[in-house]
């Protein structure tokens, strides 16, 4: 049996409100992620699909239920010892890339050696990437002499250079054109295809159709498509 | 990478920030240092002043006691010794004594045991006509001093004339034109003049001084003489008149014993009021000194917390802005997995950056306001005197510490922050 990458059973997210009264965000989720998976959870604003990949990147401690990843809790974890596990397990993609802006393409990807211990062969593969998703020529650039869809590539690159198997996905394709998010859906396709597992949060019909798995969110709670 | 070389990139790219945290950190270490090196002028040059005063007055009391231990011999405590039955109310009119005295009471003085007499100078003095000159002088017959039996010879305080040679008062050779080593006859005995004396402004003007005997002789008074001068009296009790006069009156009963001192004391007075004034002025000197002191003391205690605070807040707001500026980054940063205590230390070794470059720099800045402005407001005094290498280099130490302080609380608060609120919000 393979073992699962990510494991929610019995998810619940309640933030504080004002009032006193906490606002359930996330209510009795149940979701598996297996090696091979790509999965697009849809689903209107404000529905919890952002606090669910928070949750499940052991970002966001959830209000009861259990997160396992590579059946490890990382909540059980301390900060330090969570940070560590996150950067070695998981891999973030955002819709607004968030490259640190005074470091070059290569230094934003070697970031993660900051994070980790020591990789020796980061570098190595963070160029073959690169050179992968046709950013060779821009190690040394800023991200802001970069295209936007050169911008998310490196994003993509960085999330999946630390050696995680475990992708999480906000919007990725959010603020890109049809050709690069095709290239940037190819990418987590194929990483996926080759053990890996990916959530990723979309509005866009597109990506979600290039997902293996489309799963819809309403209400705080998971639904088949 | 590594955190230093993060810490660089970022310092690079937010120049700005980074620039006004060092001249915050170096405004506070250049106040600080100008500060102090004021200060320090203030120090030293009231340490030259009041040495330089202490030395003026050393010098001019030695002057002083000189000057007073010769104007002893002439108008001293002198004791004036006159001869028996003379009234000493024609002393004090004319000046000097009608009645005469045997010449052996020196000697007979000289002879005892008599310890509160120093110098013992035998005189002739005689209010008398100048025939050739027509003109009325003082002829004063000396001999120089006679030495004490009892005692080892002290410097003589008056040089004594010699026989047939003669000293002129300032009336006496203007006048005629005489000059030393001119030949002159007085009451028909030829003298040659040894020395003219300048303008006193007192009855020496008028007074000739010619040998004890050659007086003797020109007077018709051989073996007489009409007073005696005892000159630096000691006297240990505060009558010392009474005390002398005591000693003296044992060994020449009958004598008239005065004191003729006023004058003398009054100088003396005059002298010691002035060595007052200089200890006044040198304690005026030091209270204006220690005032300016206490003032600039008072601007630097004002000053240095409201600079350092300028500094502190400075590198505090400059610390937050560079936070809130770069919330998202560091929320991606923790979401990478860097470590909170990590980003704690990219934030401070900025700021322990800022704060070495501040201090040198402010370093810099103090050490060229000296040098610009070193006679106009440190007194002239060289830079190594205002600046001490140790202050220097405490103050390159502590700048840095400094520096993290102030950026110590907003960089804990982002090294805190929660990535998922960061990234919800975002």
């Amino acid at each position: 049996m393979t073992e699962n990458i990510l494991q929610i059973s019995s998810l619940e997210k309640h933030y504080p409100a004002r009032s006193g009264k906490d606002v359930p965000v996330l209510r009795e989720l149940d979701l598996s992620l297996s090696p091979g998976d790509f999965v697009a959870l849809r689903g209107p604003s404000g529905c919890g699909k952002t606090t669910l990949l928070l949750c499940a990147g052991a970002l966001l401690r959830p209000t009861a239920g259990s997160v396992l990843i590579d059946a490890s809790n990382p909540y059980a974890l301390s900060a330090a010892a969570r940070s560590a596990f996150r950067a070695a397990h998981v891999g973030f993609v955002f819709q607004n890339f968030h490259l640190v802006p005074y470091l070059s393409v290569l230094d934003n990807i070697m970031l993660c050696g900051l994070a980790a211990a020591p990789q020796p062969t980061l570098p190595t593969r963070a160029i073959d990437m690169l050179d992968k998703l046709g950013l060779s020529h821009r190690l040394h650039h800023r991200p802001a002499e970069l295209s936007t869809g050169e911008q998310q590539r490196v994003a993509l690159v960085r999330a999946l250079a630390g050696g995680a198997n475990l992708i999480l996905a906000d919007e990725p394709t959010g603020n890109l054109d049809a050709a690069n998010s095709r290239i940037l859906l190819d990418t987590l396709a194929d990483f996926a295809s080759e053990g890996g597992a990916v959530l990723m949060v979309t509005h866009e019909p597109s990506a979600s159709d290039r997902a293996f798995t489309r799963l819809d969110m309403r209400d705080g709670c998971l639904h088949s498509c | 990478m590594t955190v230093c070389q993060l810490v660089t990139r970022e310092l690079a790219y937010r120049k700005w920030n980074f620039l006004l945290a060092i001249l915050a950190v170096a405004m506070a270490a250049t106040t600080y240092l100008l500060t102090s090196a004021l200060l320090k002028s203030t120090d030293l040059t009231t340490a030259a002043l009041v040495s330089r005063k202490v030395l003026d007055t050393e010098r001019a009391m030695l002057r002083l006691e000189d000057e007073m231990r010769k104007s002893m011999k002439g108008l001293g405590f002198n004791i004036y010794i006159f001869p028996e039955n003379q009234d000493l109310g024609e002393v004090y009119d004319k000046g000097f004594a009608s009645k005469t005295m045997p010449e052996t009471y020196v000697e007979k003085l000289a002879n005892s045991s008599i310890i509160t007499v120093n110098h013992l100078l035998p005189a002739l003095t005689q209010k008398l006509t100048w025939p050739e000159q027509k003109r009325s002088i003082i002829l004063i017959g000396i001999r120089g001093e006679v030495p004490l039996a009892h005692r080892n010879p002290l410097e003589p305080l008056i040089d004594p004339v010699a026989s047939g040679q003669i000293v002129l008062g300032c009336e006496l050779h203007q006048g005629p034109g005489f000059k030393p080593g001119d030949k002159l006859s007085l009451m028909g005995r030829e003298f040659t003049i040894a020395k003219c004396h300048p303008e006193r402004g007192s009855k020496d003007d008028i007074t000739a001084w010619v040998n004890l005997s050659d007086a003797q002789q020109l007077l018709g008074k051989q073996g007489l003489i009409n007073e005696i001068q005892a000159l630096e009296c000691n006297c240990v009790t505060i009558d010392r008149l009474a005390e002398v006069r005591k000693d003296l009156l044992a060994i020449l009963p009958g004598t008239r014993v005065i004191e003729i001192g006023s004058q003398a004391l009054a100088r003396a007075e005059a002298r010691l009021h002035a060595g007052a004034t200089a200890t006044q002025e040198l304690a005026s000197v030091k209270a204006q000194r220690s005032e300016l002191r206490v003032q600039r003391e008072t601007l630097a205690a004002l000053l240095l917390p409201l600079i350092a605070l300028m500094g502190l807040l400075a590198v505090i707001v400059l610390t937050l802005l560079n936070v809130r500026e770069r919330l998202a980054e560091i929320g991606v940063f923790l979401a990478l997995g860097i470590h909170s205590t990590t980003l704690l230390a990219v934030f401070l070794i900025k700021a322990v950056v800022s704060g070495v470059l501040g201090g040198v720099l402010g370093a810099a800045l103090a050490l060229l306001g000296i040098a610009v402005c070193r006679e106009r407001l440190f007194d002239g005094h060289a830079i190594a005197a205002l600046l001490d290498p140790s202050e220097l280099a405490w103050l390159l130490v502590s700048m840095p510490v400094f520096a993290a302080s102030a950026a110590w609380v907003p960089s804990f608060w982002a090294s805190r922050r929660d990535p998922a609120e960061v990234l919800r919000h975002d």
